[in-house]
């Protein structure tokens, strides 16, 4: 009995090792970080785009309103697609879109505006990029809606249709 | 053509298999002489593989994008020598080196095994046209090279720089070469379990092939890591990266194997346990294949990867692993009529204790590899498992198993003694001395570091005498040895002592430092093949006044457009400098890295002296002493 | 022994030369254990990409704030989840991962231990 056993065990062992394989085999090996919605949003100091100005997070976000956090930059390829998406959302009353310049040349970054409009009620300099990581966000374009000082809805990379109904439904 | 030519005959290469087994098992069942028509059929097929590869070789380099391995992995522009290297340097291409590998083999096997049973021969045969009708299938069904593209492009899609590289040229066949080899001794192991052959004989026999691999795989990783060095631009070459570990666990194996096959060859011990050794050997190859193809673990190492093509893999390896498990339980006896007895001080002892760290340590890269897998399958939590955990399991460990690897060849079969060696604890103690001497003033743990670097000194000054106190006996042995405790040691010194900065230059500027001032002098552009090449010249000059000039380069490619960072790197016998620059978004200034790495060299010269030291033992007749 | 002491002062030599003088030691050490999330398979040390240029600036500051080692990693963990730490912590997700390499070496040495130190007083 003890002999006969070693062999079953064994095999056993293996059959669990190609399921787990087969199962793992269906899952992505892209890692995208899970965000935790009942958190609070994350406090920081932060500079207004064209004047000295500093200012906390705190004061930037009132409770009972939607805000479009979105990190762009102006040598970002992506953001340039995505932004009549945002000009588009700009459009909802009770959305205001808030926009990190990411790294960049402050120069560049009014062209791009002035080239495309400007779709943000505010903008805030990111110039380390310590800020978007205080989001949790680690590229560009990223775009976060808030609402109740929390997370409700997070985009990697660029908008599409798609999200634009999605937050659009969200906000109604 | 040559792809149409290169189809026709690996489909025909695979119609022969049925014919190989049918006069196989033919010959099986009447087995006094060798039927030569297997011979025959096996060399047709190595024929008919090898005009594939040739095939698909030609097809590289003619361009001939009507071919889609050839459309997706090259391009006009691209060096003749990359054309070539870049048949092996995508997954279907090197499935098909694979293939033509596997077929040289056990026709090498073949004719080189007159001396063995026939019986024997013959089911190794068949075990090994299993493993190739699966590469077979494999390759018709999933990943065929000769898929034909209609209407035919204009131009290909280029190769990865970053595998633009002569030694990443040379680093895949010589690992097939280790891997393939393993897949012999697989079925060869699997084949004297069946007739019950696992003995003396066998072992010496097997041996060849065990080492064989082992100094391919070696040679191949080596390759690998000296790739990953200059290439990838951080000065690293070792990063306990998934695709990494795979080679290393089969490695970790045949080593294992390459020594306890001298317990069996010496004194018949230890049967089941070689035979364990060589069936994992090469489903841990596989295995390796596998995780890396599939594309289910996440690495630097990009292959294209496609879960379909994973599953057969997948599916292959369990089936091999079932077999070899039916096999193992089915048919194995162990001989009990042999006197099996070990005493504690012998070599036998040493070798198994050998045996018992090298297992650890390849459980340790093992579970740290397919961990991850296992979590988000059962809690769908992603973790990541990086060098601190590779580190912390594995570097005390190898603190005892130097000290048996110091002690082990110093001993004798069955029984032996340790009187009058008072040399033995004279060389500890000056090993215990030195590290501290070394250690005592540096911010690192001091216990672990210096037991680590006293240990790798002691198995270096010991195997140093046997140089001269053995002179040619046991040669082999005393030089892989001697190689490891130097590769121990560089590794070490070089973890210890890199020097590494980081910093943000514009051009003409300087940036200066206790030990070093670094002058970034200017940029120049140079014309490539099929790159454009900004090079930056930097001077440095160290606290001595030595001054020298480091050129890094960033390529931007034509097809594909990606721009890589070469690194510089000058390198003599105390130490590397390397340094790299980058370029940094929306930034007038260069990311420059610049680091000083200590015995760098030694470190390839120490692998390089292993597999010498396994490349002496294959012209040994007999394990002496 | 001659030899000996030949290749010891060598060595000796060879180290003495390189004095050690480790600049931003314990920043490197922390960036080399952080996994960019950009090129997914280097650690934000050795990857220039943008995210690991921030994390990097991240580090220098937080380290010149006074922030610890832990607290810089469980600050990270917070942001982007475990995976981010390239050395898992011991805690339910990976008792296995730390435990299961040491129990095989245990079990080794206990195959080891059964099956030739027994045999060996059954003999004699």
């Amino acid at each position: 009995m003890k002999i006969k056993s070693v062999p079953l065990i064994v095999s056993l062992l293996f059959i669990t090792f190609f399921i787990i394989f087969f199962k793992g085999l269906k899952n992505s090996n892209i890692y995208v970080p899970n965000i935790n919605y009942e958190k609070e949003i994350p406090s920081f100091t932060t500079q207004f785009f064209d004047t000295n100005i500093k200012i906390n997070s705190d004061e930037i976000f009132k409770e009972d309103y939607y805000y479009l956090i979105n990190i762009w930059s102006s040598w970002c390829l992506p953001c340039r697609e995505e932004h009549r998406f945002l000009m588009e959302l700009n459009n909802e009353n009770n959305l205001k879109i808030i926009g990190f310049n990411y790294k960049d040349n402050i120069k560049d970054a009014k062209k791009f505006l002035d080239e495309l409009k400007n779709p943000y009620s505010k903008i805030f300099l990111d110039k380390d990029g310590l800020i978007a990581i205080e989001w949790g966000a680690y590229g560009v374009p990223e775009s976060f809606l808030i609402y109740n000082k929390k997370i409700i809805k997070k985009v990697i990379g660029p908008l599409n249709t798609n999200f634009v109904d999605e937050i659009k439904r969200l906000i109604k | 053509m040559p792809s149409l030519i290169g189809f026709y005959s690996l489909a025909l290469g695979s119609s022969l298999s049925f014919l190989i087994i049918f006069f196989s098992i033919k010959n099986f069942r009447n087995s006094k002489i060798f039927d030569s028509r297997i011979i025959f059929f096996s060399f047709l097929q190595l024929l008919l593989v090898s005009i594939s590869f040739l095939g698909l070789i030609i097809s590289f380099i003619n361009s001939d994008f009507s071919n889609e391995t050839v459309f997706n992995h090259s391009h006009t522009t691209k060096p003749l020598f990359y054309k070539i290297s870049g048949t092996w340097g995508n997954h279907e291409g090197s499935l098909l080196l694979w293939l033509l590998v596997l077929t040289l083999f056990i026709f090498l096997f073949i004719i080189k095994s007159q001396r063995q049973p026939t019986q024997y021969r013959i089911l190794t045969l068949l075990f090994q046209q299993v493993i190739i009708v699966g590469f077979f299938v494999f390759l018709l069904k999933s990943s065929s090279p000769f898929n034909y593209i209609f209407p035919i492009p204009q131009e290909g899609l280029g190769l990865n720089p970053i595998l633009q590289d002569p030694a990443l040229a040379i680093h895949p066949p010589i690992l097939y070469l280790g891997y393939v080899g393993s897949s012999i001794i697989f079925s060869s192991a699997l084949s004297a379990t069946c007739l019950n052959y696992i003995s003396k004989e066998w072992a010496s026999h097997i041996k060849q092939w065990v080492l064989i691999s082992w100094i391919f795989l070696t040679l191949g990783i080596l390759l690998g890591s000296i790739w990953a060095y200059y290439e990838l631009g951080w000065g690293g070459f070792w990063f306990w990266d998934p695709v990494e570990n795979v080679s290393l666990m089969p490695w970790l194996a045949l080593t294992t194997l390459v020594h306890c096959i001298l317990a069996l060859e010496k004194r018949s011990i230890l049967t089941s346990w070689v035979v364990v050794l060589s069936i994992s050997t090469f489903t841990l190859s596989m295995c390796g294949t596998f995780l890396v193809r599939s594309g289910i673990l996440n690495s630097v190492h990009t292959f294209a990867n496609d879960p379909e093509r994973g599953l057969f893999i997948l599916i292959f390896l369990f089936s091999l692993i079932f077999l070899s498990l039916f096999v193992f339980f089915f048919f194995h006896k162990e001989n009990r009529k042999i006197d099996s007895s070990i005493f504690l001080i012998s070599k036998e002892t040493s070798i198994i204790i050998n045996n018992w760290f090298m297992m650890y340590f390849l459980s340790v890269i093992l579970i740290g590899t397919v961990y991850p897998i296992f979590l988000e399958v059962i809690s769908s939590e992603k973790i990541s498992v990086g060098p601190p955990f590779y580190n912390k399991l594995i570097a005390p460990f190898l603190i005892p198993f130097m000290f048996v690897m110091a002690l082990g060849p110093k001993l004798k079969w069955i029984k032996s003694d340790i009187k009058n060696k008072i040399y033995l604890f004279i060389f500890f103690l000056i090993s215990l001395l030195l590290s501290i001497l070394i250690i005592k003033n540096l911010e690192i743990n001091f216990l672990l570091n210096t037991l680590l670097v006293s240990l790798a000194f002691y198995l270096f000054f010991l195997t140093l005498r046997d140089f001269f106190v053995m002179k040619y006996k046991n040669l082999s042995q005393t030089i892989a040895h001697f190689g490891f405790s130097l590769f121990i040691l560089s590794i070490l010194f070089n973890n210890i002592f890199t020097t590494e900065i980081i910093t943000n230059l514009k051009v003409g500027e300087t940036y200066t430092s206790q030990k070093f001032n670094i002058k970034f002098e200017n940029l120049n552009q140079k014309q490539g093949q099929n790159f454009k090449s900004i090079v930056g010249k930097f001077t440095i000059v160290n606290s001595k006044g030595k001054i020298e000039t480091l050129e890094p380069e960033l390529r931007i490619y034509n097809q594909p457009n990606i721009t890589t960072s070469e690194a510089d790197i000058r390198t003599n016998l105390l130490s590397d400098r390397f340094i790299t620059m980058n370029t940094v978004q929306n930034k007038d200034y260069f990311n420059i890295r610049y680091q000083i790495k200590p015995f760098m060299i030694w470190i390839w010269l120490s692998i390089l002296l292993i597999a010498t030291g396994g490349f002496l033992s294959l012209f040994k007749k007999k394990y002496e002493n | 022994m001659k030899y000996l002491r030949f290749f010891t002062i060598i060595f000796f030599i060879f180290v003495s030369q390189i004095s050690n003088a480790l600049e931003n030691n314990l920043e490197i050490k922390i960036t080399k254990n952080l996994r960019c999330l950009i090129c997914q398979g280097q650690s934000v040390h050795d990857s220039d990409s943008e995210f690991a240029n921030s994390i990097k600036t991240l580090v220098s500051q937080k380290l010149d704030e006074g922030f610890t080692e832990k607290e810089i990693y469980s600050f990270l963990k917070d942001k982007y989840g475990e995976w981010i730490l390239y050395n898992p912590e011991f805690n339910k997700n990976t008792y296995f991962l730390w435990l299961l390499p040491i129990l095989m070496f245990l079990l080794g040495g206990a195959i080891i231990y059964k099956l030739f130190i027994f045999k060996k007083k059954k003999l004699y």
